[in-house]
């Protein structure tokens, strides 16, 4: 087990920087989720922590030792891929053992801890098998097994459920979660999906253009986003976000719609001030079908038209158009409407979010 | 008759009429190697009758047996071509196919500077037909001596067959997905190990057909040996047919016969191989 610290990491594919000097210390046996969209560089780091990329800069720390030169092998890591990248040509068994065998395991040891980790993932009765012949939720338990057989320092996950139908991710994110409970190592797990990131990891790393937007615990990322990128990454159905000026303690849209400015940001905008209101879904909802979570301290009624709503059994999502876009607002208990329907909207501005226009970082003091 | 019996009789014929053409094709193709096998075993009268005689009226193993009699009596140094052609091309296709594994995977996994001009330099090449090569060869290899031996022909042999290899092992190297040798590198194997346990297993039928392609084609030459090699001690079986013409002769019973056992190896080896020559190996590898 062991601390993974990055210093400064940067990587350049000749003048094209992929990676501008991010600096991270994850703790041991912490869960660290790299999230961002594709090109943010999520990939690409933890290919550089695995020894699969070169460093153009910086350091790469695994158990206080600096491995920025040294071969993956040399690492003590294991990785899932993507892909799974199972070696096609052995069995199930020998996909689990194949780094025992070029470690030069006695074969007592390398059977006892290919058995534990079969037992662990359920592979039993799947050992003699091909790849081939397993479905791919089989494949990813292979592929994660043959990380656990290795006993590494570090575990590394590159999107392991992203080949997966929607079922089966969610069945596989349950394992992983529980695997990590028990075999408590270190994991760095990359993820273009905010979901699996909120839910599984200890603190999530939110990437963006190379750079680190935030790195914090699900509950602070979702709650006190530090951009407004972040706000907008994090969270399904995603924040509502819209321009607006200051003026004079109200917030002015472009459409000419006001709302008052929450009191928490009263102190850090001045009257002219460009910035980006958000609110999330949760924190508008028809009157009386929501909950406001900072306690009604702040609710803001008004009256706004339905265009689109879609009903998801327990909540409803509601569509109600505001400044010439929609705004989506989770209905509780939901009753039936009709598109057009002009509906009184709570809006819980406790909870409201505020960034400047301009740098996209958070008003919130 | 109702719509669904009329399909499935339409779908039968139409099967029938499929096997038809591909006897058709089959036999097209199979019949001059018929025709060799049948004239190596009937009198020069018969295969030189017009309208040609398609069953034979008597056949015997004359021109075999001569072929084996030895000098004088009929007889070729069949045994010194036959070890003349298996030294030469088994030793240009080993070469031709380790140096084809070497620029295949290196094409298919690396970027390096001019790659692909030097992949289209490599393809180029082909395109000149080796005839054209055999007279500026024979002199060059006069002067350096090497004319007549079984190195001049292997290295004629093998670049000839260099470019080839390289490409269509290229080509398997890339159906094999990066990831699997990441995969082993992290598992503890060094670049090195990565390739031998893990890519080129999985190349390896590839490979494989690289070889017999590699071996068939040295085997078979006709043009370069024709001019590089004259003495029984370098001459290939392709060259040694020539022993069957004379002056004012052409002994084609002969000629057939020792087209026979040049085939046959030929033939064996392909057959034991292609067995091995099994696609879609990799598939379970990676999703999809």
């Amino acid at each position: 087990m062991a601390t993974v610290s990055l210093k400064k990491l940067t990587k350049r594919y000749g003048n094209i920087g992929i990676v501008h000097g991010i600096d991270l210390d994850i703790a041991d046996r912490e869960f660290i989720a790299l999230v961002g969209p594709s090109g943010c560089g999520k990939s690409t780091t933890l290919r550089m922590i695995a020894g699969l990329e070169e460093i153009s800069a910086g350091s790469i720390e695994i158990g206080g030792r600096i491995v920025n030169d040294l071969p993956p092998r040399s690492r003590n890591i294991s990785m899932v891929f993507q892909s799974y990248a199972l070696y096609p040509h052995m069995t199930v068994r020998e996909n689990l053992g194949f780094s025992l065998k070029i470690a030069g395991a006695a074969k007592e040891d390398m059977e006892r801890r290919v058995a534990e980790a079969s037992a662990i993932l359920g592979l039993d009765t799947l050992l003699d098998r091909r790849p081939s012949q397993l479905s791919g939720g089989q494949r990813q338990r292979v592929a994660m097994g043959r990380a656990i057989v290795r006993d590494p320092d570090v575990f590394l996950f590159d999107e392991p459920l992203s080949n997966l139908d929607a079922k089966l991710r969610t069945q596989m994110r349950t394992e992983i979660k529980k695997l990590h409970a028990k075999v408590q190592s270190t994991v760095i797990y990359v993820t273009h999906d905010q979901v699996e990131a909120m839910t599984l990891a200890d603190r999530i790393v939110i990437m963006r253009d190379g750079h680190i937007e935030q790195v914090g615990t699900p509950d602070e990322v979702f709650r006190r986003p530090a951009t407004r990128f972040v706000a907008g990454f994090i969270g399904s159905p995603p924040m509502n976000l819209h321009e607006a000026t200051v003026d004079d303690g109200q917030l002015v849209f472009a459409s000419g719609e006001k709302l008052p400015l929450p009191a928490q940001f009263k102190a850090n905008v001045a009257t002219g001030d460009k910035v980006v209101f958000g609110l999330r879904p949760d924190d508008i909802y028809p009157t009386g079908h929501g909950i406001s979570s900072g306690g009604a301290a702040d609710v803001h009624q008004i009256d706004l038209p339905i265009t689109v709503t879609e009903p998801l059994g327990n909540e409803t999502l509601v569509f109600v158009e505001f400044n010439g876009t929609d705004w989506v607002s989770r209905m509780l208990n939901p009753r039936p409407l009709r598109s057009g329907e002009r509906v009184a909207m709570s809006l819980d501005l406790s909870q409201a979010h505020l960034f400047a226009a301009e740098t996209g970082k958070t008003l919130r003091s | 008759m109702d719509e669904n019996s009329s399909a499935r009789l339409k779908r039968r014929l139409l099967g029938v009429v499929h096997r038809i053409g591909l006897f058709l094709a089959m036999l097209t193709i199979c019949l001059p190697g018929l025709w060799i096998v049948l004239s190596s075993l009937r009198p020069t009268v018969e295969i030189m009758a017009k309208p040609p005689v398609w069953i034979p009226q008597e056949i015997s193993f004359d021109a075999y047996i001569a072929m084996f009699s030895g000098i004088g009596k009929g007889g070729i140094p069949v045994i010194e071509y036959f070890r003349n052609s298996l030294i030469i091309s088994v030793t240009s296709t080993i070469i031709a196919v380790a140096i084809g594994m070497a620029g295949g995977y290196a094409f298919a996994r690396y970027r390096f500077r001019g790659k692909s001009s030097v992949f289209l330099g490599l393809m180029l090449t082909r395109t000149v037909p080796g005839i054209a090569l055999s007279l500026p060869l024979f002199f060059l290899y006069v002067r350096l001596g090497i004319i007549d031996t079984h190195f001049g022909l292997i290295l004629a042999y093998v670049a000839l067959n260099v470019p080839f290899t390289i490409w269509l092992i290229d080509g398997f190297f890339r159906q094999v997905p990066k990831d699997l040798a990441e995969a082993a590198q992290i598992d503890g194997c060094t670049r090195w190990q990565a390739f031998w346990q893990v890519e080129f297993p999985l190349a390896g039928p590839g490979i494989a057909s690289a070889a017999i392609f590699a071996f068939l084609t040295c085997w078979n030459e006709f043009a370069l040996a024709s001019q590089l090699t004259r003495s029984v001690s370098a001459k290939t079986l392709p060259v040694g047919l020539l022993d069957y013409t004379a002056e004012f002769t052409i002994d084609w019973r002969g000629m057939c016969a020792l087209a026979v056992v040049m085939i046959i190896p030929a033939l064996t080896l392909t057959y034991i191989v292609q067995k091995h020559l099994v696609g879609g190996l990799t598939s379970g590898a990676v999703k999809g």
